[in-house]
C-alpha cells in the first residue's frame, strides 16, 4: 500500500495507473519502446520480438494459472495450435496477417474450451495434468495430421506482408509484434476491472465461495481457458511470422514449464508479474551464453556446459522464487517502488 | 495361432515393464500419502538413481552388489536432502506451489546429470540375466522377467514395512490425520523426511532396474510422466491402485505399440488418463474428498 495517493472517487480508485507520475513514467516507457529498433542492433532487436511474443503468451498464461487459479501446462501446445493455424492460412489462402492472427487465437481459444471443460469435475494438480495429457494429444495431432500440419518436417511459411512490405527481418516484424503485444496486455490488465476479471479472482480465492455468490463456475473457468488460449494463439501466430517455421518439436511440454516458470518468477496474478518474468526468463539464457562466452578463455569445454547449466539454473530459478520470493519479481517490484517513493525520509 | 502368441509374448512384456511403473507409482504415492505433495520429479529421481548406478558400477567399477547398495544410500541422502531443504519451506504453501517447486527439482536434477556424464545416452554394464526365457512358447526377455520379480520383492518388502515396523504405522497414522498423529506424539516432520528417503530408495532402486533395461540418459525422466498417469488412474492415494493401474499401464503402452505403432503409446496412456479424469476425477481406488465451505 503506497501513501501519499488519497483517492476521492471510485473513477480514480478503479484506474489502470492512478497517479501522474505513474503516466509520465508509461509514457516514456512507450517512447522507449518506439525508440528501441532505431538505436538497437539486429540482435537486441531479434531479443525484442522474442521477450515480446513470451510476454504475450505467459500474460495468457496468467490469466489462467495466476488468477484464476487453475494451473496449465498446455500454454505451449495452445501457442502450437496458433502458430499452425497461421501458417496453415499463410501458405493456403494467403489472407492479411491480422485475419490469420485473429483465427490463430479463436482456433486455439476453442481448443482451449475444449481442454478445460474437465475443470467442471477435476481442478488443482488433477486439472494441471489433464493439460499436461491435452499438449501430448496436441503433440501427436501436430506430428501426424501430415495432410495439414506437415508432419515431422512441419510448415515452412511465406512472411508476412503488409502494404507490399514484406515483414521477413526482426526489425521489420517488431512493429508488428510489439503492438499487439501492448494490446493484449493493456486488454488483460482492464480485463481485471471488469465483471469476468473479478469473478475470475473471486474463483482463485475461494472457488465454492464464488459459485455462492453466483458466479457460474464452469462458465467463468470456460471463459479463462478460452482467453488464456486465445492469447497463446496470438502469440503462438507471431511466433510462427518470427521463425516462419512450424515444427510439431517447436512447442514441447518444456515450454508450457518455462511460461509457468515466468509467471512464478515474475509473480502470478499480476499482469507486471506477466511481463517481468517473461522478460526475465528469455533473457537468462543470453546472459548465461555471455558468461560462458567469458569463461571460455580460461574454461576450455565452457560451450558445452552451457546447456546443463542453463537446465539447473532454469530450475533452481522456480525453486528459489517459490522458497524466498513467492510473489515474485513484481513484489521486488514494488518494495523498490515503494522505497523512492518515501526515499529519503524513510530507508 | 502365431497372433495369440504375439498377443501373449506382448502382454507379458507389458506386464514386466509394468511392473516398474507399479513400484515408481508406489514411491509417488507414498510421498503423497504422508505429505500431500504431488512429486513430479519422480521420473528425475529415477534417472539419477539410475545414474548414480552408472557411476558406481561403471566409473568405480564396484561389484554390482556395493554399486547397488551405493546407490540406495545416495538415493536416500538424496530425499533427505530435498525433503529438508525444498520441501520443509513450503510446509502450509498451496499445493500448487509445492508441485511448482517439484517441477524445477526435476530440471535441477536434469541439468546436474548433463553436467556429470554428459546428454548422451549410455549403457548400464550388464548385471540381469540375459538368455532367452520361455512360458510355455511363449518369449519373455530375461531381464524384463527378472526386474519384475525385483520389483515384486520391492513391493512386498514395501507393505510388510508399511504393516509391521513402527515407522510404518507412524506413516499409515500421518497419513491418515495429521493432527492426531502429532497429538499421539509422533513426529510429524521426522514421517515426511522418512517418507522421502523410501521413495527415493524405491525411485533409485527403479531407475536401476529400467536402466538395465532401456539404457540410460537425460531425457529418462520421461518415464516420469507414464507414472503420473499410472497415480492418477490409480487414485494419487492408493497403494493398490498404484499396483493395479501401474501393470494396467504397462500392458496397455504395449499393446498400444505392438498393433498401432510406437508414437501410439503415449498417446493412449494419455487418451486413458483423460477418460478417467473425466468419470472418475479420484481414480479407480482414490478417496472421494469432499469439499466444504
Amino acid at each position: 500500500m503506497r501513501i501519499g495517493t488519497a483517492k476521492e472517487t471510485y473513477r480514480h480508485d478503479e484506474a489502470l495507473f492512478d497517479t501522474p507520475v505513474q503516466r509520465w513514467w508509461l509514457a516514456g516507457l512507450f517512447v522507449a519502446i518506439a525508440a528501441f529498433p532505431f538505436v538497437a542492433d539486429a540482435y537486441w532487436i531479434y531479443l525484442g520480438c522474442l521477450v515480446a511474443i513470451n510476454i504475450a503468451s505467459a500474460t495468457g498464461l496468467n490469466i489462467l494459472t495466476g488468477f484464476t487459479g487453475l494451473v496449465s501446462l498446455g500454454q505451449a501446445a495452445f501457442m502450437g495450435v496458433g502458430a499452425y493455424i497461421v501458417a496453415w492460412l499463410e501458405i493456403n489462402l494467403g489472407t492479411p496477417f491480422f485475419v490469420n492472427l485473429l483465427a490463430g487465437g479463436l482456433g486455439a481459444g476453442l481448443i482451449g474450451i475444449l481442454v478445460g471443460i474437465p475443470s467442471l469435475r477435476v481442478k488443482g494438480l488433477y486439472l494441471a495434468i489433464a493439460t499436461i495429457a491435452a499438449s501430448v494429444i496436441l503433440h501427436f495431432v501436430f506430428a501426424n495430421w501430415t495432410s495439414v500440419t506437415g508432419g515431422q518436417s512441419g510448415l515452412t511459411m511465406p512472411p508476412a506482408t503488409f502494404l507490399g512490405t514484406a515483414l521477413d527481418q526482426p526489425d521489420k516484424l517488431y512493429w508488428l509484434i510489439v503492438p499487439v503485444t501492448v494490446l493484449m496486455v493493456l486488454g488483460a490488465s482492464n480485463l481485471f476491472r471488469t465483471r469476468i476479471g473479478r469473478a475470475f479472482i473471486a474463483i482463485r480465492d475461494r472457488d465454492i465461495s464464488a459459485e455462492v455468490l453466483g458466479i457460474p463456475l464452469l462458465r467463468y473457468k470456460l471463459y479463462s481457458f478460452a482467453l488464456s488460449s486465445f492469447y497463446a494463439g496470438v502469440a503462438g501466430g507471431l511466433w510462427a511470422y518470427f521463425f516462419r517455421v512450424v515444427t510439431p518439436e517447436s512447442f514441447p511440454l518444456v515450454m508450457s514449464i518455462f511460461f509457468l516458470a515466468a509467471i512464478i518468477v515474475g509473480g502470478m496474478g499480476s499482469i507486471l508479474g506477466g511481463i517481468l518474468g517473461a522478460a526475465f526468463m528469455t533473457m537468462v539464457p543470453e546472459a548465461l551464453k555471455l558468461i560462458v562466452g567469458w569463461l571460455s578463455p580460461w574454461l576450455p569445454d565452457a560451450v558445452a556446459l552451457l546447456s546443463p547449466v542453463r537446465t539447473i539454473v532454469f530450475g533452481a530459478l522456480i525453486v528459489g522464487f517459490l522458497i524466498f520470493e513467492p510473489r515474485g519479481l513484481a513484489e521486488a517490484w514494488r518494495r523498490l517502488r515503494r522505497f523512492f517513493h518515501l526515499w529519503p525520509f524513510k530507508t | 495361432m502365431t497372433d495369440w502368441l504375439l498377443l501373449i509374448e506382448v502382454s507379458l512384456a507389458g506386464i514386466g515393464s509394468g511392473g516398474l511403473y507399479a513400484i515408481t507409482g508406489l514411491a509417488f504415492v507414498l510421498i503423497y500419502k504422508a505429505t500431500k505433495v504431488v512429486n513430479l520429479a519422480i521420473g528425475e529421481i529415477l534417472m539419477l538413481g539410475a545414474y548414480v548406478f552408472f557411476g558406481f558400477s561403471a566409473g568405480l567399477a564396484l561389484p554390482f552388489w556395493l554399486a547397488a547398495l551405493g546407490t540406495v544410500v545416495v538415493a536416500g541422502l538424496l530425499g533427505a536432502g530435498i525433503e529438508r531443504t525444498m520441501i520443509r519451506p513450503m510446509l502450509g504453501e498451496s499445493p500448487i506451489a509445492v508441485f511448482m517447486l517439484t517441477i524445477g527439482l526435476g530440471s535441477i536434477l536434469t541439468g546436474t546429470v548433463e553436467l556429470i556424464w554428459g546428454a548422451n545416452p549410455l549403457r548400464l554394464p550388464e548385471y540381469l540375466p540375459n538368455q532367452p526365457l520361455f512360458l510355455g512358447d511363449a518369449y519373455v526377455s530375461s531381464k524384463v522377467a527378472t526386474a519384475f520379480a525385483i520389483a515384486s520383492v520391492v513391493v512386498l518388502i514395501f507393505l510388510a514395512l508399511f504393516r509391521f515396523w513402527r515407522g510404518g504405522v507412524a506413516l499409515r497414522a500421518t497419513a491418515s490425520d495429521q493432527a492426531a498423529a502429532y497429538s499421539m506424539g509422533i513426529n510429524v516432520p521426522k514421517v515426511f523426511s522418512l517418507s522421502w528417503i523410501i521413495a527415493c530408495v524405491t525411485a533409485g532402486v527403479a531407475g536401476m532396474l529400467v536402466g538395465a533395461i532401456g539404457g540410460i540418459s537425460p531425457t529418462m525422466g520421461v518415464f516420469g510422466l507414464s507414472v503420473l498417469v499410472v497415480v492418477i488412474v490409480g487414485g494419487l492415494d492408493s497403494v493398490l491402485g498404484a499396483l493395479v493401474a501401474g501393470l494396467f499401464i504397462g500392458l496397455l503402452e504395449a499393446l498400444a505399440g505392438a498393433y498401432l505403432g510406437g508414437e501410439y503409446k503415449t498417446l493412449a496412456t494419455f487418451v486413458l488418463l483423460v477418460v478417467v479424469l473425466m468419470v472418475r476425477p479420484y481414480g479407480l481406488f482414490g478417496t472421494h474428498e469432499i469439499e466444504r465451505l
